[in-house]
């Protein structure tokens, strides 16, 4: 039961197959059981995910339905829980218990949703191995040597590993992406703006997004039914009419245009990966698309553009982190300096203090121009390049990561770690919807395929990612190491 | 040499929203430490601004008031630095795109001339939370219910070249504001604050010297004496071949000196950039139009209609509207009694003198415009004197009872009973016999002395125009 | 652009960091790399470009000005590292 998708569980739930409360125990004793080795949750909730349960389970018996009711799911660490720890993966904030519920959090809750817990990231989301976590690194379900990818990596392994039916990400350059793609799930990340950013912990304002990662398209559509919206506490929350994303799930693709991008294919794509990319396109093919050709020719300077932006935002983001109101407070501070200084040295893990030095350097006086100002600049052209890409294609489709999940400590340059994300960055630089949808396994590794379209497309975007899962079954595929019985 | 001084005045004004600038929060005047302080004004993780409306429209309401180019879009910036009382570490605020545009304003000088003040800009921002200093254990206690108010910082062109033209500029915005009904702009209690630069060069000259800064300077007062206090300290400097050196001095009004305050070891550098939690704030002109319906009259306006109305002289318009209280409160008068001539010389003689000895604010005077209405009234239609209406106010000033009950009570009502006047006169006749006798030889001036006599002998309370008529009938 | 150990105590500053001077020179030398992968921007003139603050290219939402917050001092404080008298305790603070 536990490796079914969320849409087939809602099915057996509605049907008294199986209760919530059965359901919520086998997913606990799962993460009872595997934690230990993935390290992908940093909060359990037994207590509270039973009581959820049971209430989910009454409120069907009065008659309530709703697909996500009774439903078992883990949030990223990075949304704020009323009343659990919520940490964002850092020692400045191990000892935080949330005042408040994102408004993620809440949306799930009157959906009836059972929380099971709270999964390990990237400190701050800044990180593409959920190696940066003051929590530890998790480790990949497929190959325990590996990485889950990141910063959603614990969300990713925990889905990958069956702890949890679905879970909660956000993706700032890739972050939901580029885990989905290494474990082998689908992984969503909507246009900017589609889903309220309240009560998420903020890395870069204007690239941050939340975002559901699944084993299923379909229950993609599901999640982002709940999770869209505008909400009044959030000002970047669009006023965009919600649609029901599943609605458009069996359309047709008779027609469907899919451009390929030239810059995506090139040198550092591993052939393994490429190979699985041009198979998936032959899928599309037989369905009826064209596959069209096209440049994204400032590709190659969103990781540039995104290494300022993103450091800038996050660097006045970071500020209130000061020991004063919450979180960790160094010991004994001699004076107001020492205390803000050894507070945050102390509470901050190496690479959150580069991307704060790096974001108050670009940002600082006679740098504006040259670095924030020109990275709005690149901004603006990589923008109009997806522009006009979508005058020709309905979806730009190419590879998630430029190769498979790699080996826990296997990327110590910062840099080496950055292009990862080469693929994934520039959409949320436009601030686009994407997709990552499991192909193929590459030596037992699952490799991701990425899909963009435009700004609020996200009905087009869920239907092609939906009939490929119609025609394949590769996003049925399984981590051996964690399947049940095992 | 002679000297010139270069002011420009930096004005923070706390707009009274009921909310803060970007949360719900409750914004009021003297709450416990931190009970309005919620999760957003206390930077909690993951929470987002989002702006009051009302702080927008009464910036622009700010804006129109003095003939300002109104920002059709603008865009709020992240000011960044650490201070305990910044929770976010970053100040949102206003940078190149302000709410209000260039404006101006109109001073009187001394000379009875008026000076137009340029304003170079006014905008949106956030205020700080306090430190207070007390000891707590060796340190200090931060309370942030002000934190994140909504404050309009007002920058002046350096137009201003003396102290009191920067008192008169103070007076001037202090005025429009409240006539805008945006702040209360009390000074003493922060929601009106001033900082000052100041610089001065040789009179002719049209570069700039170097400039200093005196920040939250809580007074009028205080203003012009930091000013005079500090040109006088440039000036000492540079005759003594000195440099004045460009920093942020503090003032001390007890010993009317200033010292330069700590210099940082690494100098500020605000880091701002595009508040990416805000978008551009977009206004039409339907909405400028409509701000413009709700502006009241202003402080010129008003004036130069009670000179034409009222037939007032400049000055007493001047002072009658300085505040909106005090012109409502002299219009229900003049209006009332029917006589805005003594309404003007009652309001701007007795009535000030009133509020000036007892540093009583209008609405704390014990006579309201009804009271003082009903006074001239009484004056007017003869049951007192005009002398007697003197003894009537000092008596309103303890005694809140009608004023017909007060003159009744107190037997200060005009004796215009003709035998009573004339036992009165009978009696004053009997008494100065040498002082008759001499207005008979055509003595005129005599008569004044002899009417005196007989008003002393009624307590004032005579109509003395009878009395007058009656001597000179019997004096025949 | 060389990001010296000059360059990196006046950010560190701006940014309340404490750096001993054994962690200095490697923290220079890896922001030196970052700056170089940044500065691959500036082989694109962008003269003409707009700069692109916000993939949203909406305006701002007003708030209607009432109060939707209720005191929850004694609670948030709780979160606190030093509180005293319903006030937030630093260090002294010097102006």
């Amino acid at each position: 039961m536990i490796e079914k998708t969320v849409a087939e569980l809602s099915r057996s739930l509605s049907r008294r197959e199986i209760s919530s409360v059965e359901l919520t125990k086998a997913y606990l004793e799962r993460i009872n059981r595997y934690n230990g080795s993935l390290n992908a949750f940093i909060t359990v909730c037994e207590e509270s995910a039973l009581t959820q349960a049971a209430q989910a389970d009454t409120a069907r018996d009065n008659g309530q339905t709703s697909p996500l009711l009774g439903i078992p799911l883990a949030h990223k660490d990075i949304f704020c829980s009323s009343g659990v720890k919520t940490t964002c993966g850092s020692k400045i904030l191990h000892n935080f218990t949330a005042p408040y519920d994102a408004t993620v959090v809440s949306r799930f809750k009157e959906a009836g949703a059972v929380m099971l817990g709270k999964t390990n990231m990237d400190e701050f989301a800044m990180g593409s191995s959920n190696e940066t976590s003051y929590f530890g690194p998790v480790r990949n379900p497929w190959d325990t040597d590996r990485v889950p990818g990141g910063s959603s990596g614990g969300s990713a392994a925990a889905v990958a590993a069956d702890l949890c039916a679905v879970a909660t990400g956000t993706d700032t350059g890739g972050s939901i992406r580029q885990p989905a793609s290494f474990c082998g799930l689908t992984g969503l990340k909507p246009s900017y703006g589609r889903i309220s950013r309240w009560g998420m912990i903020a890395f870069a304002s204007s690239l941050d997004q939340a975002g559901p990662i699944c084993k299923s398209a379909e229950d993609a559509a599901l999640m982002l039914n709940t999770m869209a919206g505008i909400d009044t506490k959030d000002s970047t929350s669009a006023d965009v009419p919600v649609e029901d994303y599943t609605a458009e799930l069996n359309n047709s693709l008779e027609g469907l245009r899919i451009g390929i991008p030239r810059q995506h294919f090139a040198e550092g794509l591993s052939t393994g990966v490429e190979q699985a990319i041009q198979e998936a396109l032959n899928v599309y093919r037989e369905l009826g698309a064209k596959i069209i050709e096209i440049d994204l020719p400032n590709n190659h300077l969103s990781v540039s553009a995104y290494y300022v932006v993103a450091p800038a935002e996050a660097s006045a983001n970071l500020s209130r982190f000061d020991g004063v109101r919450y979180g960790y407070r160094c010991d004994s501070p001699v004076d107001l300096e020492d205390m803000y200084k050894r507070s945050r040295s102390e509470g901050f893990g190496d690479e959150v203090k580069r991307r704060i030095m790096v974001g108050t350097y670009a940002l600082s006086a006679g740098f504006y121009d040259a670095y924030y100002r020109k990275a709005q600049k690149i901004r603006r052209l990589i923008k109009q390049d997806f522009n006009s890409a979508f005058q020709q294609v309905d979806i730009i489709i190419g590879p998630t990561s430029p190769h498979t999940a790699f080996n826990l400590g296997a990327k110590t340059d910062p840099i080496a770690m950055y292009l990862e994300d080469i693929y994934t960055i520039g959409v949320n630089l436009a601030g686009l919807p994407g997709m990552s949808v499991p192909v193929s396994t590459v030596h037992g590794l699952p490799v991701g395929m990425h899909l963009v379209t435009n700004d609020f497309a996200e009905s087009r975007l869920l239907n092609v990612a939906h009939q490929f899962q119609q025609n394949t079954d590769w996003h049925r595929q399984r981590a051996t190491a964690f399947t049940e019985g095992h | 040499m002679e000297w010139e001084a270069v002011i420009g005045l930096e004005v923070h004004v706390s707009l009274s929203t009921k909310t803060k600038l970007f949360s719900g929060t409750a914004s009021v005047f003297g709450a416990e430490p931190n009970t309005e302080a919620n999760i957003f004004d206390l930077a909690m993780p993951g929470t987002l601004p989002a702006l009051n409306e009302e702080a927008l429209r009464m910036a622009v309401k700010f804006g129109l008031a003095i003939g300002a180019e109104i920002g059709k879009r603008s865009v709020f910036d992240r000011k960044n630095y650490f201070y305990p009382d910044l929770p976010k570490g970053y100040q949102v605020t206003q940078l190149d795109f302000p709410t209000v545009g260039r404006g101006s304003l109109a001073i009187a000088l001394d000379d009875g001339s008026e000076k137009q003040i340029g304003i170079t800009r006014a905008h949106i921002e956030e205020n700080a939370g306090k430190s207070l200093h007390e000891d707590f254990y060796g340190m200090s206690g931060i309370d942030l219910n002000r934190s994140g108010e909504p404050l309009l910082e007002i920058v002046s062109d350096p137009e201003i070249r003396s102290a009191k033209e920067a008192v008169a500029y103070l007076k001037k915005l202090h005025a429009i504001v409240r006539y805008l009904d945006i702040s209360d702009a009390i000074m003493a209690k922060g929601s009106m604050r001033c900082d000052v630069n100041v610089s001065i060069r040789p009179k002719g000259s049209t570069e700039l010297g170097t400039r200093t800064e005196m920040k939250n300077i809580n007074s009028f007062r205080f203003v012009e004496k930091a000013i005079n206090s500090e040109i006088q300290r440039q000036q000492d400097i540079l005759e003594d071949s000195g440099t004045v050196i460009q920093e942020t001095r503090r003032y001390d009004a007890e010993r009317d000196t200033s010292s330069p305050m700590r210099s940082k070891e690494f100098a500020n550098d605000y880091r701002y950039f595009p508040e990416p939690d805000l978008l551009p704030v977009e206004i039409d002109d339907a909405y400028i139009d409509a701000v413009r319906a709700t502006l009241p009259e202003l402080p010129d306006a008003k004036k130069a209609r009670f000179v034409n109305e009222y037939s007032l002289s400049e000055y007493d318009a001047g002072v009658l509207t300085a505040t909106r209280e005090m012109a409502n409160y002299f219009e229900t008068v003049a209006c009332g009694s029917g006589d805005a001539k003594m309404a003007a010389n009652w309001v701007t003689g007795d009535l000030q003198a009133v509020l000036n000895k007892n540093n009583w604010d209008l609405v704390e005077s014990p006579i309201q415009a009804e009271r003082l209405t009903m006074l001239i009234q009484r004056i007017k239609d003869s049951t007192i004197s005009g002398k007697i209406g003197k003894t009537v106010f000092e008596v309103m000033l303890e005694d809140e009872s009608e004023v017909d009950q007060i003159i009744e009570s107190r037997g200060l009502k005009q004796v215009t009973d003709s035998s009573a006047i004339e036992s009165l006169v009978d009696q004053v006749i009997a008494k100065n016999a040498e002082q008759v006798q001499q207005f008979k030889e055509g003595k005129e001036a005599v008569l004044g002395f002899l009417v005196g006599q007989a008003m002393k002998l009624s307590q004032g309370k005579a109509n003395p125009g009878q009395v007058n008529q009656l001597l000179r009938k019997k004096m025949m | 652009m060389a990001f010296d150990k000059t360059e990196l105590e006046k950010v560190a500053q701006l940014a309340r960091l404490h750096m001993s001077d054994a962690e200095k020179d490697e923290v220079a030398g890896r922001i030196t790399d970052i700056l170089a992968l940044i500065d691959q921007m500036q082989s694109v003139n962008t003269d003409s470009v707009t700069p692109l603050a916000h993939p949203l290219d909406v305006t701002q939402r007003l708030r209607p000005d009432y109060t939707t917050e209720s005191n929850r001092r004694d609670e948030l404080q709780k979160l606190a590292p030093r509180v005293e008298n319903g006030l937030y305790l630093v260090p002294k603070v010097i102006e």
